[in-house]
């Protein structure tokens, strides 16, 4: 009985140990996070500018369907992600498996010097990608050296070549960041499944998707769900390279929250609104990439 | 392998490489260069590398921004690992229904974009700045505060915990140590690694972060270096040279974490999604 007792108090007390280690973290994400989730909500049915603020219903909403900006740069972000996205994924699978050649010499420095992108400022490398992508610029001028191009391409000052500008960045800054994921899960991967696809007269295209897809299906979903959510929430690169022009053509949702809460003349509610067409889009796409990976993880 | 193959492997990941690695070239040589060699194209060194350090510590205060910069990152650092490694030591060794689940709802704060709390986390920095001005909107605490604790971090812990050999705290305990003395004395020295891949996670993201200190921040002499580069890059006639050479000290801090400690970084990286 008092052992019994004594067994219980224990527990509570590991109990009670166990809570007072957490609290201090799940305070502050709770205050830092969760809190600001539902004040944004309350705030997307609210309208006005600066701190005052009055309830409007659903008024914020119906202006979103019509707002021609928040379309482009629902538009932009999506394109951003279809386009970019794969791209950057299928490279950096691709890099890796080169990379995890046996018979491959120089690895390290193939390896290092695909990864150190990844460990600019975003800000940093926008600001010399702006530069390296000028129409005066040494990308063009090289180009033109080659005889590639004619005249100079309008890499920030066109409409359709500053997309393409700002999707070369990103992939630029995050496809070694993702190899190095890959990398790691290939090189878990036993040597002897390849010996025994071999002997089976496996082609090295047929182990690739027999073989190698499927191990790192796990982590493949794992990058292209941060990826998409990174994408989403563009903002550096956009602001620093193009600052969303010309006109709004390269404007991402991000940015266009960032302006109308503290450019044009701000808008914390009608802001608060477009913040929440992300956290949808965010929740679809996720639930759709698990959909899409299949039940095995 | 044959030679075609070979040969096309390397090609194509010395290409790889050069496209990498260039952009670092040319801004380590247009520091060295003038304004106008570099408009020009000039890709080789030149000579003007202190010219450049001597205008850009002239026109900017770019010592500030150093200083806030280096501020911020490392207190950031330190409370976040603190904070972060207190909590998934404790989700980890006092596992509980209750808390499982409460560590399930912090993972989802990970889904939650910036730009959908931003608004409403300056408003909460404008009311504190009423009763609190030393942590409120443009303070440096005010850029550590909502930043500081990530669940991804909890998480990082909470996995590399796992690995943690638990018989060691039996033996803290029966030699007396407190639960809170088991987890500075036992498991901190243990976990050292884990320690280092998180702080440099911390450090770089906190260095570079540019969004929340754009929104929080007001005047100059709190700015801290992506700001003062952002501000740079968007001049209306350039000072490539001294803009360069701003770029170059800014990524110094990380350059030489991520050398310096490569290995622990990859490993960071990945071995919390293994």
């Amino acid at each position: 009985m008092s052992t019994a007792k004594k067994g219980m108090s224990i527990q509570r007390k590991s109990n009670l140990t166990g809570w007072l280690f957490v609290s201090l973290a799940v305070i502050m994400i709770v205050v830092f996070y969760f809190y600001p989730m539902l004040q944004a909500l309350l705030l997307s049915f609210k309208s006005g500018t600066g701190m005052n603020l009055e309830f409007v219903g659903l008024d914020n909403y119906k202006r979103l369907f019509t707002d021609t900006t928040f379309r482009t740069a629902l538009t932009n972000t999506f394109i951003y992600l279809i386009v970019q996205v794969p791209i950057m994924i299928i490279l950096a699978l691709f890099l890796s498996v080169l990379l995890n050649n046996s018979q491959l010499r120089f690895k390290g420095f193939f390896r290092t010097a695909i990864f150190l992108p990844a460990v600019t400022s975003l800000v940093a490398y926008s600001v010399i990608f702006k530069y390296l992508f000028a129409t005066d610029g040494l990308v063009n001028k090289f180009l033109m050296n080659l005889h590639l191009i004619q005249t100079p391409i309008a890499w920030i000052t066109d409409p359709f070549w500053a997309k393409i500008t700002i999707i070369i960045a990103i992939t630029w800054r995050w496809t070694g960041y993702n190899m190095i994921f890959y990398l790691s899960s290939l090189q878990n991967i036993d040597n002897s499944i390849y010996e025994a696809a071999r002997i089976d007269g496996a082609s090295a295209t047929r182990q690739f998707f027999g073989i190698t897809i499927p191990l790192l299906k796990p982590i493949i979903l794992f990058t292209s769900i941060t990826s998409t959510i990174g994408t989403l929430q563009l903002f550096d690169e956009v602001m620093n390279i193009t600052k969303g022009g010309p006109g709004n053509a390269t404007t991402s949702i991000s940015q266009y929250i960032y302006n109308l809460s503290f450019k044009y003349s701000s808008d914390f509610g009608y802001a608060a609104t477009v913040s929440y067409s992300i956290v949808v889009i965010i929740i679809i796409l996720a639930f759709l990439q698990f959909k899409l990976a299949g039940d095995d993880k | 392998m044959s030679k075609l193959k070979k040969l096309g492997m390397y090609l194509f990941l010395s290409v790889s490489a050069i496209i990498s690695i260039f952009p670092f070239l040319w801004m380590i040589t247009s520091a060295t260069n003038i304004s106008a060699d570099v408009t020009k194209g000039r890709i080789i060194p030149g000579t003007h590398l202190f010219d450049n350090i001597r205008n850009l510590f002239e026109s900017v205060d770019i010592s500030t921004a150093l200083l806030n910069s280096a501020k911020v990152s490392v207190s950031t650092t330190i409370i976040s690992l603190v904070i972060a490694s207190l909590a998934g030591f404790g989700f980890e060794i006092y596992r509980s229904k209750a808390r499982d689940a409460v560590f399930s709802i912090l993972l989802l704060s990970m889904m939650i974009p910036f730009a959908a709390i931003m608004i409403p986390l300056f408003q909460m920095f404008a009311k504190i700045s009423n009763t609190a001005p030393a942590i409120g909107i443009d303070t440096l605490s005010g850029v550590v505060l909502p930043t500081v604790v990530t669940a991804f971090l909890i998480f990082f812990f909470r996995q590399n915990a796992k690995m943690f050999p638990k018989d060691l705290l039996e033996a803290g305990r029966i030699d007396g140590l407190s639960e809170l003395g088991l987890f500075f004395r036992v498991f901190v020295p243990t976990m050292k690694t884990t320690y280092a891949a998180a702080g440099i996670i911390t450090f770089m993201s906190s260095w570079n972060n540019y969004l929340w200190p754009l929104i929080v921040l007001q005047s100059p002499e709190n700015q801290t270096v992506p700001l003062l580069i952002s501000t740079l890059g968007s001049a209306y006639s350039p000072d490539y040279g001294v803009i360069m050479t701003a770029i170059v000290i800014s990524t110094i801090p990380t350059a030489l974490v991520f050398f310096f400690m490569q290995k622990h970084f990859v490993a960071g990286m990945t071995g919390s999604v293994k």
